[in-house]
């Protein structure tokens, strides 16, 4: 693109960012131009909310200077930069579901007419600025609630605009939507770029960064380590510049293949509202690796499995006898156990003892009151795997929430371990464990498979992917990508879960 | 874009007045069948009576309620109320405003109280306005056996016994704060913030609207209207009454009212035309067990 003028809306110089710590952000510089479209790409953690969130007055910066319309300015809150004409679309929605759009949209700053909110104006001007979008048929009165995720969507744009905001920050706008959906977004972005808005939009999907934008910025590790022009760049090109780093953790050894027992977990055709198509087979004694970008599925799969979030369609069987697994009551009966990502909130009781955390899978699937000896039995047992997984705490009765993550961890896994299950489903076991922990974790994980389990591991850490998993599948967009054999590299990964080859691409 | 923007259409009217009418029907063919009537002049006044104390108190709890708050103090306040106003009055007519102004001063101090420990001490409205009404229960307790202070011959003979055909002036005045509160919610800034905030308080905050603010204010509103409550109640028993609250069940009662009215407990959805239909459709139960001489445990 040539006819662009050559002076930048926004232009960010040596930023750094450190949180703890622990440096989030290193010496960015980024340009957007008026009506660009610059896209931000990266992988999990390289520091692109941050970069946004600096931008949109959430973060101030340590180091570095933001210029916008060609003056230095230092936003302390979103609402400095929202003033400035920043606006930010959230990953999240930030819309009241009970309101209307025009009241969503003017939410602290209705029109006021003699003193009282202005309802009819309040109506005009959005329904003004929707028409002005080429959305003009979205009727300003409806309850947001009504919408679907879409128009939602829209109405978080509009809302955005409303500040007369000449830069739009979209983190992850495509994140909730379905495929016609996206095409909307689309075609709403390019009216805004016509009208000289400049968009600065992060995405993990590599298609969009193609379609949409003009500049692509490569984040890794903090740094902006490229910016390319998009016409000029290859899908290949830009995976390169999004990976690449030295495998430097150790890993247990892989399972031999006489290590590998029958088939423990067989999925045919099951799908539910995040998940089509799904078909896989899991052995004993096998880890198997599910990677994938965050939303396509790979956490979608490990909660149908345990009936969290059930398969709607499709059959599933445990050791070749069929079962319906409706509810998390369900698959335990089935001897499946699963270990969420979001150890805070699905993990740990945080108020209660290490113990409690320990006993609670037993005591839901057991009697509560197991009579005598059943209950001693059964603390007992907890007690040998709390010491077999090696969990280090002051006390059985201390509250788990004192734990570091990685001994929260590993009650959680002795809770699970006291059922004595067939199939382990992980969602990202390690995440928010020091290094220590998490060998001692990954060394748990390969002992159970080698004990006779089937594990399943999602992971967003390559790294810990591919040292761990026997066999990798990738999910995108709800469906399995591809399958990967051991020894497939990073590049490998990330190709079938952007998109760039697969059988499932387009 | 085609057609000029309307304005939105209106939401249905909430299933409460559809229950308020089958109550009715249901009610006043029991009662028939059971050789009394529900609908008489002194059945239907006495309905309105209960209607216009109970639904002062449950227009204010709707503002604290939609902003995702909650007053259960409402009911101490109420009875404090009774005694300022009687207190100061003395049967003088001539302390009639002095003594209504003190006693909604008093009850809007203990709403400044309630909303600042919801608000800047962050304490869940729950154990804060709890805590705020045993305050009061204690003072009440402590100070007053029984009935005290004179209300105005004026004040009872106006407010408190005066009516236009079968309405009590009383349920008028209901009726007034009511259309008031509602202009409040749909047609001011500070309406519209208290709505966002009950809805998602961060959102709000991200809208740039002062939560606190906005939410005190409501704490206000509510205890100024348990305060007009007491006020009246004051003109029908002749004097200050420091259990009258606590005995009317005015807290829970006021809850109840305001959810049977379609307003979500949790805020951000809901509005004062349900709660009077709320309002009147638990004075009508009240009204048919009394018929029926049913002694419940809410029929006074």
């Amino acid at each position: 693109m040539s006819g662009l003028p050559p002076s930048p809306l926004l232009a960010l110089r040596g930023i750094g960012k450190s949180f703890l710590g622990v440096r989030v952000l290193d010496g960015v510089d980024l340009q957007v131009r008026p009506g660009e479209v610059h896209a931000v790409v990266g992988e999990n953690g390289a520091g692109k909310s941050t970069l946004m969130k600096v931008v949109s007055g959430v973060h101030q910066p340590d180091e570095g200077t933001v210029e916008f319309a060609g003056a230095p300015r230092t936003f302390r809150t979103p609402r400095e930069a929202q003033q400035a004409g920043i606006g930010t679309v959230h990953q999240e929605l930030t819309l009241l579901p009970e309101r209307t759009v025009a009241e969503n949209v003017w939410l602290g700053r209705e029109p006021l007419r003699r003193g009282l909110v202005d309802r009819r104006a309040m109506l005009s001007h959005t329904a003004r600025l929707l028409a002005s979008i080429g959305e003009g048929s979205l009727p300003p009165g409806t309850r947001v609630g009504r919408l679907g995720v879409a128009q939602q969507q829209v109405v978080e744009i509009v809302k955005a605009l409303a500040l007369d905001a000449r830069l739009l920050v979209m983190d992850e706008p495509t994140a909730a939507l379905a495929d016609h959906e996206v095409d909307q977004l689309y075609a709403l972005v390019r009216r805004l770029q016509e009208h000289g808005i400049g968009v600065l939009y992060v995405s993990h999907r590599l298609k969009e960064v193609f379609d949409l934008s003009s500049r692509i910025t490569v984040l890794k590790d903090g740094r902006a380590v490229a910016t390319l022009d998009t016409a000029d760049t290859g899908a290949d090109q830009l995976v390169r510049h999004m990976v690449g780093r030295e495998l430097s953790s150790y890993y247990p050894d892989l399972a031999r293949p006489q290590e590998l027992g029958p088939v423990r977990l067989t999925v045919r055709c099951a799908g539910n509202r995040k998940l089509r198509g799904i078909d896989l087979r899991l052995r004993a004694g096998e880890v198997l690796g599910v990677g994938g970008l965050q939303g396509s599925g790979r956490s979608a799969l490990a909660r149908a499995l345990f009936g969290a979030a059930p398969f709607s369609t499709g059959h599933v069987s445990v050791d070749g006898a069929p079962v319906r697994l409706r509810s998390p009551r369900a698959a335990m009966r089935a001897g499946i156990a699963y270990v969420s990502e979001d150890r805070k909130g699905e993990g740990i009781v945080a108020e209660q003892s290490v113990l409690d955390n320990a006993l609670l899978a037993a005591r839901a699937v057991r009697a509560v009151h197991p009579g005598r000896g059943g209950r001693g039995a059964r603390t007992a047992r907890v007690r040998e795997l709390l010491a077999a997984v090696d969990l280090r705490a002051a006390g059985e009765d201390q509250e788990i929430r004192y734990l570091s993550g990685g001994n929260q961890q590993k009650a959680v896994l002795a809770r699970w371990l006291a059922l004595a299950p067939r199939i382990l489903l992980f969602d990202e076991p390690t995440r928010g464990i020091d290094v220590g922990a998490k060998s001692a974790i990954h060394d748990l994980v390969r002992r159970l498979a080698r004990d006779g389990a089937a594990v399943l591991m999602v992971s967003s850490e390559l790294p810990e992917l591919l040292g761990m998993s026997d066999r990798v599948i990738v999910m995108r967009d709800g469906r399995i990508a591809g399958e990967l054999a051991a020894g497939a590299t990073e590049e490998d990964v990330i190709a079938l879960a952007v998109g760039t080859v697969g059988e499932a691409a387009g | 874009m085609s057609a000029a923007p309307s304005l939105p259409a209106r939401r249905t009217p909430p299933g409460v007045f559809v229950a308020l009418v089958l109550t009715l029907a249901i009610g006043w063919l029991v009662v028939t069948l059971d050789g009394g009537r529900l609908f008489s002049l002194p059945t239907t006044v006495s309905l309105l009576h209960v209607a216009a104390g109970l639904g002062l108190v449950a227009v204010g709890q709707t503002l604290v309620i939609v902003g995702g708050s909650l007053d259960l103090s409402v009911a101490y306040v109420v009875s404090l109320s009774t005694l300022v106003a009687a207190e100061t009055m003395a049967g003088d007519d001539g302390a009639l405003l002095p003594a209504i102004c003190l006693a909604l001063a008093a009850s809007a101090t203990i709403g400044l109280v309630n909303g600042l420990l919801v608000t800047t001490a962050r304490i869940n409205p729950f154990i804060a306005t709890v805590g705020v009404g045993l305050l009061l229960k204690g003072y009440l307790d402590n100070g007053y056996d029984g009935p005290a202070g004179k209300t105005a011959p004026s004040l009872v003979q106006g407010l408190g016994y005066q009516r236009v055909g079968p309405v009590p002036l009383s349920f008028l005045l209901l009726l007034a704060v009511a259309a008031a509160a509602w202009f409040v919610l749909t047609r001011t800034r500070f309406g519209h913030h208290l709505i966002a905030v009950g809805g998602d308080p961060e959102v709000a905050r991200l809208s740039g609207v002062r939560g606190t603010r906005v939410l005190v204010t409501a704490h206000v509103l509510c205890a100024l209207c348990a305060g007009l409550a007491g006020v009246y109640l004051a003109s029908r028993l002749g004097a200050g009454a420091p259990r009258v609250g606590t005995e009317g069940l005015y807290d829970l009662e006021s809850i109840a009212a305001v959810v049977l009215g379609g307003t979500a407990l949790a805020g951000g959805r809901g509005g004062v035309v349900g709660t009077v239909g709320g309002v009147l459709l638990l004075a009508s139960i009240d009204a048919v067990f009394n018929q029926l001489e049913v002694d419940v445990f809410f029929s006074r």
